[in-house]
């Protein structure tokens, strides 16, 4: 295997901000790449300038030989973008914004309509092709917008967040999809902040926070790192303080990490079963209820709680 | 080349799918034109038109029988509507009048005139029927009444042309030259619309003297209809509103992601910007021969010769493209272009004429019209509305092209200094 996409210390600045550090990484060729981050983390702006957008402030990056500052027509030729927020005609049809973009990737005449049905077949907006995208639901734009970036089949298609703020079966659908189009043989760099969408579809993750890359690798070498800890989930009441109990619950003897999201608490430990009765005990002695206890094997939230002692999702 | 066109015509598209959009552009003007003709009784009698009581002094120093014939037509019930003659007995206090802007014109008739045209019997007995050169009447135009003073030139021009049709056909009958009757203010604006583009081209309070053989003047009865002014006069003002539609596309594009999405595209910016461009161009095209197509089909509205229309639109659309640009170009946010955009289409409506004729604004709204695509474009419309051609728009079609050049420099600087790419 060869890789098709290299990052070197990549550094994007926007005024006195920050936004990416010096990033370094590679793709590849057939895999798919996950960049991990909570909101902010800058993987939108690593994509923006991966697809050549943006300028980065310094460093470099070639994509299938091209680089991305000096031969970004040559990048864009290969690569396929499906961008975090929908960039779509609303007032065109699914099929029309699907030719006008074909258009845009040089697409004409037969072969271009072959193409724009394929790929309505593989997003399953068929039937729907002659309606307008403004009368499609979220899930349905989604598709369409992902669908976009299909067209020119590209060896190496960015995915930012194709899932945010969609109904669960649509959700289903697009993490599908990606399956598909990496088992047809293509590579795909997909960014997300669910743990489990990195889990499922990916060979390699890359974690990113605070425009850093904190940790790479694939999911076992990852979890390795936080050796055979485990995590507990204790779901608790609406009313009762969770940060307050996370921090109470950090004392007790074999707990690595607590860390409160909302009405869970997560809890990183040696061994599950030895620290159950006392997460329990301590958490009646503050008068909060249990709801329910999950347990975990290691995995990528752990990862991340351990690398920066925070939850993936606040 | 071609992404730039294949992304105009999405433009196209979408202006004419946005129903909002679709109301101002077109049913805007169009209702506006029937409101306006209704108040203007277009739709009641048939003879209304859109100038009337041209301020003319008569200086009559012939008092003979072709002079008289001449001041009569001037002060004949048929001109009653659209002239208001005054009869002034020195020249010089007349042209002083219009040096003082009081009058459109002043036609001075000199000392002779019939004689230097009729020959004497003795002449005919000595079989000498060409007479010596003619004295020339003298129209004194006022710059700033292009219009008025143009159609006082016309029936001069008229009167003058009968006389030699008179004189060619050989007929010496005082009679036959007595034309009450035979010029008809219609005719007189149909021949106006010629003339008023010389006195346009002329050097301001330029003495104008008609010639004997003068052939400026247009034989056709063009029926002069207040909606040939009142159309183009709301389709442009519209126009403006297209323009500053499409150069919110622009920003509005960047918003919503399909401008950064075109950019990491196999297309450069000089291919998407041009694309945008074109599409404003072609909206506001398609806008202006909707509304005239739909003028002519509903209101039977004579727009005149068609090259000349066509070439007209096309010029005027690229001077009013021009504008949008610049206003994209200045504006930060798609609302700050919709906010601008309207205020210029009123601001460019009222002191481009599309109102009031700009003959009855103070001079300072005159000389502002001049930057307005609407002025000069409505300028172009009357005249071919009064049966000019191509050929006499050559003042219009220059202005607006240049105009719409020089914005679209000045709006390439502007957007020099602007990202496109971020928010
Ligand atoms: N144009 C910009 N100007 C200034 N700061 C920016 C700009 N774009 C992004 N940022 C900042 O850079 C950081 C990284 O943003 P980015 O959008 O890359 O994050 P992200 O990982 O994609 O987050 P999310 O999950 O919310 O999409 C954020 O703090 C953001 O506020
Ligand atoms: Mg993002």
């Amino acid at each position: 295997m060869s890789a098709i996409l290299q990052v070197q210390n990549l550094v994007k600045n926007y005024g006195d901000f920050k936004a990416v550090k010096g990033v370094s990484f590679s793709i590849e060729e057939g895999e798919i790449f996950s960049l991990l981050g909570p909101n902010g983390a800058g993987k939108t702006t690593t994509i923006s300038i991966l697809s050549t957008l943006y300028m980065p402030t310094s460093g470099d990056t070639t994509i299938g030989g091209h680089s991305i500052t000096k031969d970004p027509m040559g990048v864009r030729g290969i690569i396929g973008v499906v961008p975090q927020d929908l960039a779509l005609y609303e007032d065109l049809t699914a099929r029309e914004n699907l030719i006008f973009w074909g258009q845009m990737y040089n697409l004409s005449g037969k072969s271009l309509t072959t193409r724009v049905d394929e790929v309505l077949e593989q997003i399953g907006l068929t039937d729907k092709a002659k309606d307008r995208v403004k009368t499609y639901s979220g899930g349905m734009k989604r598709r369409v917008n992902i669908g976009v970036g299909l067209l020119h089949k590209p060896r190496l298609l960015f995915m930012d967040e194709p899932t945010v703020g969609i109904d669960p079966q649509s959700r289903r659908a697009i993490l599908d999809t990606v399956k598909d189009l990496n088992n047809q043989g293509m590579t795909l760099l997909y960014t997300t902040h669910y743990m489990e969408e990195a889990e499922e579809l990916s060979h390699r993750v890359g974690i990113i926070d605070h425009g850093e890359m904190i940790a790479i690798g694939t999911q076992k070498e990852l979890t390795q790192q936080v050796g055979e800890a485990e995590t507990l989930i204790l779901h608790i009441g609406e009313n009762d303080d969770s940060e307050a109990l996370a921090k109470t619950l950090k004392d007790i003897q074999g707990v690595q990490q607590a860390t409160a999201v909302d009405h869970e608490v997560s809890v990183v430990c040696d061994e599950a079963e030895d620290v159950l009765a006392a997460v329990v005990t301590k958490a009646n002695d503050r008068g909060i209820k249990i709801r329910s206890i999950d347990i975990r094997e290691p995995n990528l939230e752990a990862v991340f709680l351990h690398l920066t002692g925070r939850a993936l999702r606040d | 080349m071609l992404k730039t066109f294949l992304i105009g015509i999405k433009d196209v598209r979408l202006a004419f799918r946005d129903r909002a959009a679709l109301i101002l552009m077109l049913a805007a003007p169009f209702v506006l034109t029937i409101g306006l003709g209704l108040v203007t009784g277009r739709f009641s009698s048939n003879t209304s038109s859109g100038i009337s009581d041209i301020p003319v002094i008569i200086v009559n120093l012939d008092n003979d029988q072709l002079g008289n014939a001449l001041a009569d037509v001037f002060n004949s019930t048929d001109l009653a509507d659209l002239l208001e003659p005054t009869t002034g007995s020195d020249s010089e206090a007349a042209r002083k009048s219009i040096d003082e802007d009081k009058a459109a014109a002043v036609v001075i008739i000199p000392e002779g005139f019939t004689i230097s045209i009729i020959p004497q019997q003795s002449d005919f007995a000595n079989g000498n029927v060409v007479a010596a050169d003619p004295v020339k009447i003298e129209v004194y135009a006022n710059p700033s009444r292009s219009t008025g003073a143009g159609i006082v030139k016309a029936i001069v021009d008229e009167f003058l042309n009968r006389v030699e049709e008179g004189r060619i056909s050989d007929t010496t009958s005082i009679e036959q030259l007595m034309f009450s009757g035979r010029i008809t203010p219609q005719q007189a604006l149909a021949a106006g619309s010629a003339a008023s583009l010389d006195n346009q081209t002329a050097s301001p309070a330029s003495t104008l003297a008609v010639k004997i053989n003068s052939s400026t003047a247009n034989g056709d009865a063009v029926k002069f209809d207040a909606l040939a002014y009142i159309a183009p006069a709301m389709a442009l003002m519209f126009l403006m509103y297209t323009v500053s539609y499409g150069g919110r596309s622009i920003l509005a594009e960047r918003a919503q992601g399909t401008l950064p999405r075109l950019l990491v595209s196999p297309t450069n910016t000089a291919q998407i910007l041009g694309g945008k461009v074109f599409g404003i161009f072609l909206t506001g095209t398609a806008q202006m021969l909707i509304l005239i197509g739909a003028s002519s089909l509903f209101f039977q509205l004579k727009w005149g010769d068609p090259l000349g229309v066509i070439v007209l639109v096309l010029a005027a659309v690229f001077g009013a493209t021009g504008w949008g640009m610049v206003i994209t170009a200045i504006a930060r946010t798609s609302a700050q272009v919709a906010n601008i955009g309207m205020s210029i289409t009123l601001i460019f409506g009222i002191m481009g004429g599309s109102f009031i004729n700009l003959e009855q604004m103070p001079s300072f709204v005159q000389m502002f019209s001049k930057i307005t695509p609407n002025a000069w474009a409505l300028d172009g419309f009357t005249t071919l509305g009064l049966g000019g051609t191509l050929t006499d728009l050559s003042a219009p079609i220059l202005a607006l092209v240049s105009m719409g050049s020089i914005l679209f420099l000045v709006s390439v600087a502007l957007f020099g200094k602007k990202n496109l790419v971020q928010k």
